[in-house]
């Protein structure tokens, strides 16, 4: 009977379909030590994300990021730049609902309809007609990015095209929470109105503190304060709600299934 | 984590509250926020100047708002202020045919394959979106539902397995939302979560709901519980003789128009005042279905007779209501005196994008679209039958009439509508000329895979009862989706133009 059914990829070696996930980045070397012993049996995932690397033995390859804190964590690529209200329906069309990435196939066409859903007249595109991924590993986008539906396509389709982060203005709250539910986009905020002074196509740079961080625009050459994450931090410094409930002893480490 | 940075919502912007986390969680301290910019739309007209907070601190026990009620019982908590990040215990989980299967596939992925869900009648699974195709993705999403349903012995599956009859189908119902409330799992004070962004329509009941996504979804499948965010109240309080050429769906849009497609982000929109008592469940569904679209975390309206009647003939669980304290905290009051408005539109490409319906009868549209969890209810067929039968005429653009759920389908085949001399909605629907009332579901108020029945395949102009019009919503990236009442869709499908229904009612 299960085995009729799409099961998620275990995000230990076993798996082999799951992409590096941007939020390798955010595990504080802390609690990857502490988590990684007693509690997590080798058949489990540590966490609700991708996030297969934060667990020592199967990060041999990107322990380079694993070391990262929260608070050094960095990304670097070019922008593409959105304005207001870009609702779930432009960033994944309805209809692509269901794709269901289970599989690194399903991942890589849900990924290839990145903000597909942007009107026509909107150039450049972020995924080039047959590409899987988008040029554009950072977004930079106005206010209430995400409103409309709680489907975690949304999240899951910018993480699969390349997505590390976006920066926002606002947020609409339900894609924030997906966005740190599923690891797939770390989402920042801004304080000032960022999508007015970059341009598709800039290079720029996140890096991440304690207390918010900075973007700086190589292109442009200007710097902006972004906001400290508040309560969604310790959750994201756990590795997602799993894990970190996981911390809180609100949940029973996994026994062996 | 379900929550922005405090310092981006309005709601420190407008008062002094301080927010005291209770636990774990930490707030960004008062010196670390940066109060910026309020709202970008100014208060407009109706409404009475916004009251700000009074402080409060942790120590001090104030009243309580109802969603702060609900919420601080579920977690088991004598009080609960806004901010506070609690553990909820879940009373219902709902889930559909696009989000179940990743939903289940991460409890399984987190909990183990032989896992099993925290309660599997408290579980509500509800086949709607993308049903009648034949696409072979969707036509799997069922299928995989009815498996994991059966191995985890889900009490309550609304199955569908022959596509080509709904009525074939014993269990099956249609639209989630409208299938929750008919079918009784909507009760005052508890705790309803679904894997769908209008899951606020069951605040109607007096309940805190609202959506979530897969990750979420799967844990409440493997615990029981969630952490939220205690939301700050906005009340919007309705009074006055509610004019009979308009409907809730104008109520919602003249106050989404109003604060803005982000006016409620990571708020309760808490509805009362006369107005509100004098609707029925279903106008009450409406109102609270479209607090999503301002951003609203849920919607909330206080249960009184209208509700306990509906909810005790539909299921004998016991439910505790609650209401908000007399002097509880509002982070923002508006008033409105409904005699003096009038029926309203969302013009494209925005739920805030209002207009008069009156001062858009220029716009020639292509097609009348009447369905959904916002509009496709009986009393919505209802209501458009009514003015359709008043007029006498034939529509002039294709009327596509999509029952939210089987229960609809047979109401609108079988009641019979007042002062229509007997004859029943699918009657006048038929002598106007609309087509043919069509299966229940979600249909193509969200597009949906190429061969939805009324999906908008070109660049048209539609004037629609559902709830969101962003560029592609309905399917084509140009079409232009007017959102509107149920009277004033079929007055529009009467005139081949955007038409206020007092062109045909009273």
């Amino acid at each position: 009977m299960a085995s009729s059914l799409p099961t998620l990829p275990r995000v230990l070696p076993s798996s082999s379909s799951k992409p590096s996930s941007p939020f390798v980045k955010f595990i504080s070397p802390t609690l990857k030590t502490t988590t990684s012993t007693s509690l997590i049996p080798s058949s489990i995932s540590l966490s609700s994300r991708r996030t297969s690397s934060i667990i020592p033995r199967a990060t041999a390859s990107s322990s380079s990021e694993v070391s990262n804190s929260l608070a050094k964590t960095t990304f670097h690529g070019l922008c593409f730049v959105l304005k207001d209200n870009i609702d779930t329906d432009q960033i994944i069309p309805a209809d692509k609902a269901t794709i269901f990435p289970s599989n690194q196939q399903e991942r890589d066409e849900i990924g290839s309809n990145a903000l597909s859903g942007l009107p026509d007249s909107h150039k450049p595109r972020f995924v080039e007609p047959g590409e899987i991924k988008s040029k554009y590993s950072i977004i930079i986008a106005g206010e209430n990015f995400g409103c409309g539906s709680s489907r975690e396509h949304a999240p899951v389709c910018l993480g699969a095209a390349g997505v590390k982060a976006v920066v926002a203005q606002t947020y609409a709250r339900i894609f924030f929470r997906n966005s740190v539910a599923t690891g797939e986009v770390f989402p920042l905020e801004s304080e000032v109105r960022v999508c007015d002074e970059c341009t598709t196509g800039d290079t720029v740079t996140i890096e991440l503190r304690d207390s918010g961080g900075l973007l700086s625009n190589h292109t442009t050459g200007k710097q902006y304060k972004l906001k400290a994450i508040g309560d969604a931090g310790p959750v994201i410094d756990a590795g997602g709600i799993f894990a970190y409930a996981r911390k809180m002893g609100m949940i029973p480490s996994p026994s062996v299934a | 984590m379900a929550s922005a940075v405090i310092s981006s919502s309005p709601f420190v912007c407008k008062s002094s509250t301080k927010v005291k986390g209770l636990g774990f969680s930490s707030f960004p301290k008062p010196s670390q926020i940066s109060v910026h910019r309020c709202q970008k739309k100014s208060i407009v007209s109706v409404m009475a100047p916004q009251r700000s907070s009074p402080a409060t601190s942790g120590s001090v026990k104030t009243g309580m708002t109802m969603t702060e009620k609900i919420l601080a019982k579920a977690a088991e908590k004598s009080q609960v202020v806004p901010g506070d990040n609690i553990w909820v215990n879940v009373d219902v989980l709902m889930t559909h045919d696009v989000c179940g299967p990743g939903a289940f596939g991460i409890f399984k992925r987190e909990f183990g394959d032989n896992a099993k869900v925290w309660d599997p009648e408290k579980i509500v699974v509800i086949p709607d979106h993308y049903i009648f195709t034949t696409d072979k993705r969707a036509n799997r999403n069922v299928d995989i539902m009815r498996e994991h349903c059966r191995e985890q012995n889900i009490k309550y599956f609304y199955d569908i397995t022959d596509l080509g009859d709904f009525r074939a189908n014993p269990d099956y119902k249609g639209v989630c939302h409208v299938a929750l409330a008919q079918e009784g799992h909507c009760r005052p004070g508890e705790v309803l979560l679904g894997t769908d962004s209008h899951t606020c329509t069951a605040g109607a009941f007096g309940q805190f709901a609202t959506g979530i996504g897969n990750t979420d979804a799967g844990f409440v499948l493997g615990t029981g519980k969630i952490l939220l965010k205690v939301p700050p109240t906005m009340r919007f309080i309705l009074d006055g003789e509610m004019p009979s050429y308009l409907q809730a769906k104008d109520l919602i849009l003249q106050i989404i128009g109003e604060i803005s497609v982000a006016g409620a982000t990571y708020k309760t929109m808490e509805f009362s005042g006369t107005t509100i008592e004098s609707l029925s469940m279903e106008e009450r569904m409406t109102l609270c279905n479209m607090v999503v679209e301002a951003g609203g975390k849920n919607g909330v309206i206080p249960p009184d007779a209208t509700t306990f009647n509906y909810v005790e003939n539909r299921t004998s669980v016991p439910f505790e209501p609650v209401y908000s304290d007399g002097n509880a905290s509002f982070v923002a009051d508006y008033r409105f005196d409904v005699s003096k408005l009038e029926p309203v539109v969302a013009k494209p490409h925005s739920p805030d994008n209002r207009a008069l319906a009156r001062e858009c009868k220029d716009v020639k549209i292509d097609r009348v679209y009447i369905g959904s969890c916002t509009g496709g209810k009986t009393e919505d067929f209802m209501a458009a039958a009514k003015l359709l039968h008043a007029a006498g005429k034939q529509v002039k653009v294709p009327t596509f009439l999509v029952p939210a759920t089987k229960k609809v389908w047979m109401d609108v085949y079988a009641l019979p509508v007042p002062g229509a001399g007997g004859k029943t909605c699918a009657q006048i629907f038929e002598e106007a000329g609309c087509d043919t009332p069509t299966s229940p579901s979600c249909g193509a108020c969200l597009g949906g895979p190429a061969d939805t029945y009324a999906r908008l395949n070109e660049p048209q102009v539609c004037v629609s009862t559902t709830n969101r019009n962003f560029p592609g919503r309905m399917g084509n990236k140009e079409g232009q989706i007017y959102l509107a009442s149920p009277y004033t869709a079929a007055a529009s499908a009467l005139t081949g133009h955007v038409t206020d229904p007092r062109e045909f009612l009273q």
